[in-house]
């Protein structure tokens, strides 16, 4: 496959604006002006090949290599038993400080729409789905709509809920119409949708091989690292003057981010990296870069690219207690130690955070967290477990304050009437 | 969905299973309940505690756990036999 062979005057995107290259709300004539047509040429197998040299990771928040998921699906698949595999487009982002899929279907819709058809190709898919939720699925839609060669693709409204976007949930929810995870001992890539063999990819990560399908692996790579090689899409927010997406290059460090962010860094107590079911980063180590071997050490991952800041004047336990009660309440309450270790879990934290000066309090949590991980049909009491793990340790200064009745953000007894 | 290891593992299904115990009383060497009576397995890595490894001369046992939960909430995966 020739990744430069592209139509045309078309450049491939200079710069760090790649994914948004066709403009705010770009429609189909704006999108082919930024990256021209998608050529037939790159709708075969060999675009597997493509990605395996890309290193493209997904963007959902697990990060697994694209090209190995791809691989997998292509094994299981059997024309002859007509096994033909099915292809999802996941903009699902449940997690509540994530706003980068949902701007990306209304911006980028159609390169979304590329890369499901690409990968579909790829695999030699017999259907193709794009799920998302209710406001992000009408531009999706509008988009197919401008378009002969998406003609194909169902489209499925998510649930707006934290668990909706777990690929067993979407699975589930396209097939039965319940956004639940559901029990697995086999991969989705082996039998997943009416037990075909399926991928699911998030909307990023299909863009990203809209614009690979085009550019080819080489392009892709001249940005990012090595070993986390092109852009990727990121979300700011909490102590930041505005919400925001920005397209960053994968080794950028946290500390630049919320600099070009315009969040000054002094002001700063911690970041939470990888979303709810993520981990912190005390101010400190900011210098961190969001590739995985730059966030490993921290116990973090980018994830989804959710990077939720804390201000110094925040108390991270309230924070934290409030973000676990959260979790708590988007159990599935399908499994036991799930539906019961969630809320309590949520109900220590908050005491520790609201002044309760039980000395236990630590230990119990800790023991808690033991008593849910790995004890779920998906990996949301994990998830929940390892922030609350986090808050401990990044935060132990404040759990040792608060144990004698202060908080240090605050300056004051850490009792008060409410977090 | 942990990856499964090696030989046959006794998979828990945790949307079915509601923690009466049947399984634990007749795996005790495997399964201890937790507080809310859950099966917890005994052994294994933490993360691995949805696919419980069954030595050979639990197999027996663990077969008759699968037909007997009340749930069909318990299945041996990986097994030669
Ligand atoms: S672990 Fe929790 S969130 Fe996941 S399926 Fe079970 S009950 Fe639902
Ligand atoms: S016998 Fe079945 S339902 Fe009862 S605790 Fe064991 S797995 Fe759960």
């Amino acid at each position: 496959m020739s990744g430069t062979a592209v139509a045309g005057a078309i450049r491939p995107p200079g710069g760090l604006n790649r994914l948004f290259s066709a403009g705010q709300d770009a429609d189909y004539r704006a999108h082919l002006a930024a990256f021209g047509a998608l050529a037939p040429s790159s709708l075969t197998p060999e675009l597997v090949d493509e990605l395996a040299r890309s290193g493209l990771s997904g963007r959902g928040g697990a990060g697994f290599p694209v090209a190995r998921k791809v691989g997998a699906v292509s094994r299981h698949s059997d024309r002859l038993w007509a096994r033909s595999p099915v292809v999802i487009a996941n903009g699902a982002e449940g997690e509540p400080r994530s706003i980068k899929d949902s701007t990306l279907l209304r911006h980028a819709p159609h390169l979304v729409i590329d890369g499901l058809l690409a990968a579909g190709a790829a695999v030699g898919a017999s259907k193709l789905y794009l799920y998302a939720p209710a406001g992000s699925i009408d531009y999706a839609r509008a988009a197919a709509r401008e378009r002969k060669d998406a003609r194909s693709i169902v489209f499925v409204e998510a649930k707006d809920s934290f668990i909706s976007g777990e690929a067993s949930a979407v699975v589930n929810a396209i097939e039965n119409g319940i956004a639940l995870p559901t029990d697995r001992i086999v991969r989705l890539t082996t039998t997943g949708l009416r037990r075909l063999p399926t991928l699911v990819h998030n909307v990023e990560t299909l863009a990203q091989v809209g614009l690979i399908a085009r550019f080819g692996a080489a392009w892709f790579r001249s940005l990012g690292s090595e070993r986390d090689p092109g852009t990727r899409l990121v979300t700011v927010s909490g102590f930041v003057p505005q919400e925001r997406v920005l397209e960053v290059a994968g080794h950028t460090s946290i500390a630049d981010i919320l600099e070009s962010c315009g969040v000054p860094l002094d002001g700063v107590a911690a970041v939470l990296v990888g979303g709810y079911h993520g981990a912190w980063i005390a101010r400190d180590n900011l210098t961190a870069n969001l590739s995985a071997g730059g966030l490993a050490p921290h116990g973090a991952r980018s994830g989804a690219g959710i990077l939720y800041v804390l201000g110094r004047h925040e108390c991270p336990l309230v924070a934290s207690a409030s973000i676990v009660h959260y979790l708590a309440s988007e159990s599935a309450r399908q499994c036991g130690p799930c539906l019961f270790g969630l809320p309590e879990m949520a109900s220590l934290l908050e005491r520790l955070a609201t002044g309760d000066r039980e000395q236990g309090l630590r230990r119990q949590l800790e023991a808690l967290t033991q008593s849910v991980i790995g004890r779920g049909s998906c990996h949301h009491p994990d998830g929940t477990a390892g922030l609350v793990l986090s808050t401990l340790s990044v935060f132990a200064a404040d759990v040792d304050a608060h144990l004698t009745g202060r908080c240090l953000r605050t300056a004051q007894p850490s009792r008060r009437s409410n977090g | 969905m942990a990856e499964p290891p090696l030989g046959p593992v006794l998979h828990i299904d945790w949307t079915r299973c509601d923690g009466r115990g049947l399984c634990t009383e007749l795996l005790p060497e495997l399964l201890a309940r937790d507080k809310w009576g859950y099966p917890v397995a005994i052994t294994g890595a933490p993360t691995a505690r949805s696919d419980v490894a069954i030595t050979p001369r639990h197999l027996d046992a663990a077969t008759d756990a699968v037909a007997l939960c009340p749930l069909l909430a318990l299945t041996i995966v990986g097994s030669s036999r």
